[in-house]
């Protein structure tokens, strides 16, 4: 466990210095504008602290990529909702263009009248991006974009980020123990109450 | 393994063209193919392998890589049929060979006794179509035994007191218990219930050149990239191919079936993958579309011989479609389960498995199950305790907290058949290939939401018993979706009150077998998978026997 996470620090480390190395964000979709406010909503929904959060692990290179793949229907609503945050931003902090500029005391007041809808269940199987404000759909790609599988072309989850913080080991073959509780579990046993239960 | 190369010829009539690749087709093909007959497949979905698979959410999940895909084959739904449908993904199944058997769970408990005789057991439920099976549980014990020892099932006789009588122990041992396994059986143990080890068909052992399972994970809604799972993709459809006899056709969308004018099957009518329509002749056909495309087939195969839908003098193809209930209740613990690791379930009991209608007021029963089948993804949506933020740091620190100390038990109930809930087709909605799409009308009965509330009651009681510190449930609602499509062509020995008999022929026409979900006159328990798996080896037993005295060409 402790390995992996040095592991994950070094490439947050690595993917936070390109982040702040002022090279502006490739994009296949967005505009490096948009990237910009983009990425830092979903620093909102992740933020980072003493652990990396959603700008460390590259969501925003994962949300364009989902514009042009399965989330391509949601093209205008990132559009229209980037263009309407700005307005926001304006008219509260006068003087102020980008929401990316503001303290995140001040982005997280906005994103809170932003997030007046009511969560959509979400479930597998079924469609989610229908009838979702800007902030809901931003908010389930930034989870997907931070928890999906690392090893996936999605460009999310950079260097296992999100699978860190949750404890979700990056491997895909496991034994037991799994976990605390099976721990030396001595193998089922019957118990007197078994035969009694018998019909 | 060579790849296998039969191939027939459209105007070639083969013994059998069977209709759907999933847990009873799969089956079917291969006993068939196995005991001589040529046999043609109709997938409408891809031939994946392994190779395919994989643990990203959104490919599998969202874009429905494994499953029916709500763009191409729209649903609509409806409560009552006084309501216009309006359209929504009611059904969700396996779209590839191997069916739903790729993606599913691979519980694999048998029905009890009980399933098969209710009716006479506990008398009529007014405005149900409660019935007996035209067999019993002794008919099936033998296939029940072939399927564990076929496909590999893992589990340990007589660990539960409620199990049904057997002729044979599992072939192999039950797969490691979890931590979530160990906490329900601490807490089950404690009230006086008796779990036991969770009958899977999952490998614990290599088996047939077939990995055991490596523990990944990734069960519920994936497919399995080792072939440990014993969907039939990874089990009887190789050994199918491998006679020489049966070709599996992928990409093969199946719209009707053809009859000729004495009323019998001629073969069946398909779009291959640009669209274009052939059609498969066979001396038979058996459709195992599963209990929304079955009986959706055999509307959409009405002509003038059969105006309301081809075997449906009943008027009841389509119709006592069954659900299931299910419930989740959810618990956190002091200390990380890690219970994302190896497979979904470790431990079940069936304490409640028939629950005395006189006592608790209303008929049902159940099975209660240790589990976690949350995906990454879906966990931070699904998972966390309802008051949870929904970002900022208040949710990272849920997440970083929770998703190694959660686990589920889920309950799995019955449903009770009702005439009025059914799969019909769409008066005006159609799908990708211009067919009326699936309309699903479904409501449960008021007894199936009592059944499912007490069965979740005990759940909780369970995750208290284990010393969870926290628990909660999912809510528990009418419901709108499903994955256990059952009933919609049920079995019976009369033709007014069911649409096939015991052997899986339908009462109408006499070359015309169908065999998957559609078949189950009562709904069990919530692990219908390894019964209609059963009737499927009993179905091939039956139409072999048939077949070899020349019946079916009479």
């Amino acid at each position: 466990m402790a390995e992996h996470w040095s592991a994950a620090l070094a490439a947050a480390q690595h993917a936070h210095a390109a982040a702040q190395s002022g090279a502006a964000i490739k994009c296949e979709f967005f505009t490096a504008e948009m990237a910009e406010e983009v990425a830092a909503v979903a620093a909102r929904i992740i933020p980072t602290d003493d652990t990396p959060g959603a700008r460390e692990a590259g969501v925003v290179y994962f949300i364009d990529r989902a514009l042009k793949t399965f989330a391509r229907d949601d093209q205008r609503l990132y559009t229209e909702g980037v263009a309407k945050l700005r307005a926001i931003v304006r008219e509260r902090f006068p003087g102020t263009q980008k929401f990316s500029a503001l303290r995140e005391e001040q982005q997280d007041a906005i994103l809170q009248t932003l997030d007046c809808e009511p969560p959509v269940g979400v479930r597998p199987f079924a469609k989610n991006s229908v009838s979702q404000s800007f902030f809901e759909t931003l908010r389930q790609h930034t989870v997907a974009g931070f928890l999906i599988d690392p090893e996936s072309d999605r460009k999310g989850n950079r260097g296992g980020i999100g699978w860190s913080l949750i404890g979700r080991d990056t491997a895909h073959l496991f034994q037991p123990p799994f976990g605390h509780y099976d721990e030396g579990y001595p193998g089922w046993q019957p118990t007197a109450a078994d035969e009694v239960g018998k019909k | 393994m060579t790849k296998p190369t039969t191939k027939y010829k459209t105007s070639e009539e083969v013994d059998f063209v069977i209709v759907g690749s999933g847990a009873a087709g799969g089956v079917l093909a291969k006993e068939l193919s196995a005991n001589g007959f040529r046999v043609v497949v109709l997938e409408q979905g891809p031939y994946l392998t392994g190779a395919d698979m994989s643990h990203d959410e959104i490919k599998v999940l969202q874009e429905d890589l494994l499953t029916n895909h709500p763009e191409l084959q729209p649903n609509t739904f409806r409560k009552t049929s006084a309501e216009k449908a309006r359209p929504q993904r009611a059904v969700a199944y396996g779209r590839c060979v191997g069916g739903t058997s790729v993606h599913f769970t691979a519980n694999y408990w048998r029905f009890h006794e009980i399933d098969f005789i209710e009716r006479s057991r506990i008398g009529e439920i007014a405005g149900t179509g409660l019935a007996d099976w035209p067999i019993g549980y002794a008919d099936l014990e033998p296939y029940y035994t072939k399927v564990e020892w076929e496909v590999g099932v893992s589990g340990l006789a007589a660990a539960s007191p409620f199990d049904p009588p057997r002729s044979k122990p599992y072939p192999m041992p039950p797969l490691p218990v979890k931590s979530s396994g160990v906490l329900f059986e601490r807490g089950a143990r404690k009230l006086g219930l008796h779990p036991f080890p969770a009958p899977m068909a999952i490998l614990s052992q290599p088996r047939s050149g077939r990995s055991a399972c490596v523990g990944c994970g990734f069960c519920w809604g994936f497919g399995c990239e080792v072939g440990a799972k014993s969907s039939t993709l990874a089990t009887v459809i190789p050994t199918a191919e491998r006679t020489g006899r049966c070709e599996i056709r992928p990409n093969a969308y199946a719209y009707r079936i053809a009859t000729d004018a004495t009323g019998r099957a001629q073969g069946v009518l398909y779009f291959d993958e640009r669209k274009n329509s052939h059609m498969q002749r066979a001396k038979a056909v058996i459709v195992c579309a599963n209990g929304a495309e079955t009986p959706r087939l055999l509307l959409l195969s009405a002509n003038k011989e059969f105006p309301n839908g081809l075997a449906n003098s009943s008027g009841l193809v389509g119709k006592y479609l069954m659900f299931n209930t299910s419930a989740r209740s959810v618990g956190v613990f002091n200390e990380p389960l890690n219970d994302y690791k190896g497979f979904t379930d470790s431990r079940v009991l069936h304490d409640f498995y028939e629950l005395d209608r006189e006592k608790v007021g209303f008929y049902g029963g159940g099975g209660l199950d240790a589990r976690f089948d949350l995906t990454p993804y879906f966990f931070a949506m699904n998972g966390l305790p309802p008051e949870t933020a929904r970002w900022g740091k208040n949710f990272k620190a849920a997440l970083k907290h929770n998703y190694t100390r959660t686990m589920q038990i889920h309950s799995g109930g019955t449903s009770l058949p009702l005439e009025t809930n059914a799969i019909s087709l769409d008066p005006e909605l159609k799908d990708a290939w211009g067919l009326p799409a699936l309309r699903v009308t479904y409501k449960d009965h008021p007894d199936d939401l009592k059944a499912i509330r007490w069965l979740n009651d005990r759940a909780q009681q369970v995750l208290d018993a284990a010393g969870a510190v926290r628990k909660w449930s999912r809510p528990i609602a009418e419901q709108e979706f499903a994955v256990h499509l059952l009933g919609t062509c049920r079995m019976g020995n009369d033709p007014a009150t069911s649409v096939v008999n015991a052997d899986h022929r339908t009462h109408d026409v006499k070359n015309l077998f169908l065999c998957d979900g559609s078949s189950l006159v009562t709904s069990g328990r919530g692990q219908p998978t390894m019964t209609i798996q059963a009737l499927a080896y009993r179905a091939a037993d039956r139409i072999t026997a048939l077949a070899k005295r020349g019946e079916l060409n009479s």
